[in-house]
């Protein structure tokens, strides 16, 4: 029992990072009908310039804890966002209206490159970052087997909770949302009100790029220790999480997120490590073949 | 003044060339209407004055600047409302948020009024504020679609059949409505229509297009009594 609450607490706090990422992958599918398979390295960006970002401060001498996590949060989403606004202009609108595959080879590329980049210029080793946010509360305890609760734990799941409920009011009720939904539905309806279309999309990646970020500082501070290729995995499972709640749909990414990344612990917990990103694709699978539409995705019903 | 001209105006889709050459004018405050068989180009040409697609050749003025290569949502930022051909309301949001949507170039400040508006025009609507559009009727998609064009407060307001798919007594309610809006506003209307009998009576002048081309112009009466006119666009008709 209490081996099985303390895996639904890890399960939870990782669920939360693959939902954040989730999102991205989500709302530019929405828009532009295609996958950003550069997003996953958005995140490792972000991660990165996490790190680089709270060594720098810790030179300079800002080692206040909560102003320095503020600091490091602007920075990685900032620069984040540009690597998203970025993919979009080099990878995407240069091929809009070309073959439906061309911009995913471009995106895969894009993809490579980041990699290759950070591992060039970041070097191919492990980069750890010291524990910075320690403790926690203990909430249960029998038999020697204690369940605990982390800060971090609780901060990654109340950020994410924060996060979403912001997000999702943005999308509901802004002018920009409303301008997001009206090009998903009909792109050349929304420009001849007066929508940038291409603003818009520029938007939605900035704000999926942005969104990864805090999971990529999430991540580094929970794990403490990144690559280069941390993005292709998160990546990978956060987009089957956003397939799993049905591409398309914001709640649905979250409720995605979660359940892989309960699935994914709970697998490593019960049967075997070794294969735990196995469980993630075989369900990635069985949603593709019995409910492509995802959990949450929408059955078409309007008359058009 | 001339708010719209087009002159000399060629589009293509791929090698099709469905406008062959077009001119037409419309003044300030008047109602316009272009009639024409099927695929004779009147839904192109409303999509080429708002840029998409683009027309090829030739040259198109909105209120004496030219817009030719301009980007759809530049041309309409300078006050150009379409309800276009198929509705187009977003199937997804609710009666309200397409409203909203129909405002994205207004002043805010005006927003209240216009929707007050917009619901005494089409008082179907304001019952299905909350109702996702794409539940709506037919017909009352049309009503909205066109309230959605007005909400932006257009100089010049393009319609491409309007009167599609609704019943006589509505389709009357709305030209009696655009014939109101244009006496009280001096809106400019642009009007594409099958419905040629209504359309004709309706607005000041006309225009024929076949193949792509302007074949005829002149007054609504004239129009409405010539014989080629009355054999080709009111047979059966009144
Ligand atoms: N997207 C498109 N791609 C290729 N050809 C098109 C496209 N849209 C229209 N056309 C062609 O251009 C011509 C003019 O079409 P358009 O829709 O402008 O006609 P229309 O006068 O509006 O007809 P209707 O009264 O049936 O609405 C037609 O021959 C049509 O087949
Ligand atoms: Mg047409």
């Amino acid at each position: 029992m209490e081996y099985f609450v303390q895996q639904l607490i890890n399960g939870l706090a990782l669920g939360s990072i693959y939902g954040l990422i989730a999102i991205g992958y989500t709302m530019v599918y929405g828009i532009i009908g295609m996958i950003n398979f550069a997003h996953g390295d958005v995140f490792m960006i972000g991660a990165f310039v996490a790190l680089i970002t709270f060594l720098v401060l810790g030179m300079i001498g800002i080692t206040w804890l909560p102003f320095a996590l503020l600091l490091v949060l602007v920075v990685a989403m900032v620069v984040a966002s540009v690597y998203g606004w970025a993919i979009e202009r080099l990878a995407y609108r240069p091929l809009r209206g070309s073959f439906r595959l061309a911009p995913l080879i471009s995106a895969i590329g894009m993809s490579i490159l980041l990699q290759n980049y950070v591992q060039i210029t970041q070097g191919a080793r492990v980069k750890p970052l010291p524990p910075l946010i320690q403790g926690g509360f203990v909430i249960m305890e029998n038999d020697g087997f204690t369940v605990s609760l982390s800060y971090m734990q609780i901060i990654i799941v109340a950020l994410t909770v924060i996060l979403m409920i912001a997000f999702s009011a943005l999308i509901s009720r802004t002018a920009l949302g409303r301008a997001q939904r009206a090009c998903e539905q009909d792109r050349t309806m929304a420009a001849l009100l007066g929508i940038n279309v291409d603003r818009t999309i520029s938007l939605t990646f900035v704000m999926g790029a942005a969104l990864a970020a805090v999971a990529g500082l999430m991540f580094l501070v929970y794990y403490g220790v990144i690559d280069f290729f941390i993005g292709f995995l998160a990546g990978v499972k956060a987009f089957t999480a956003a397939v799993l709640g049905g591409i398309g749909s914001l709640p649905g990414a979250m409720l995605g997120g979660l359940l892989i990344g309960l699935i994914e612990t709970f697998w490593s917990a019960y049967f075997t490590i070794e294969y735990k990103d196995v469980a993630a694709f075989s369900i990635l699978i069985m949603v593709l073949i019995f409910r492509p539409t995802g959990l949450l995705g929408r059955p078409e019903v309007e008359k058009v | 003044m001339t708010m719209l001209s087009v002159a000399g105006v060629h589009t293509f889709y791929g090698n099709i060339e469905a406008l062959r050459g077009v001119d037409i004018e419309v003044g300030e405050g008047e109602i316009v209407t272009l009639i024409g068989a099927n695929g004779a180009g009147k839904s192109t040409l409303l999509m080429t004055i708002c840029g998409n697609p683009a027309a090829a050749r030739g040259q198109i003025a909105f209120a004496g600047e030219n817009i030719t290569a301009m980007p759809t949502f530049e041309i309409v930022r300078r006050g150009i409302a379409q309800s276009p051909e198929g509705r187009r309301i977003f199937p997804r949001m609710s009666v309200l948020e397409n409203l909203q949507m129909g405002a994205t170039t207004a002043p805010p400040e005006h927003f209240g009024a216009d929707l007050e508006q917009a619901f005494t025009l089409f008082p179907i609507l304001k019952a299905r504020k909350d109702q996702r559009a794409g539940t709506l009727s037919g017909g009352e998609q049309q009503m909205l679609a066109i309230a959605r064009a007005l909400m932006s407060r257009p100089r010049l307001l393009l319609l491409d059949e309007p009167s599609l798919g609704l019943a006589p007594l509505v389709v009357r309610q709305i030209f009696d409505t655009l014939k109101r809006i244009n006496a009280e506003q001096g809106m400019t209307i642009f009007l594409v229509e099958q419905n040629a009998y209504h359309a004709l009576k309706l607005a000041h002048r006309g225009y024929v297009m076949v193949n792509g081309r302007i074949t005829l112009s002149g007054s609504g009466a004239d129009l409405l009594a010539m014989p080629e006119v009355r054999a080709a666009y009111l047979e059966g008709g009144h």
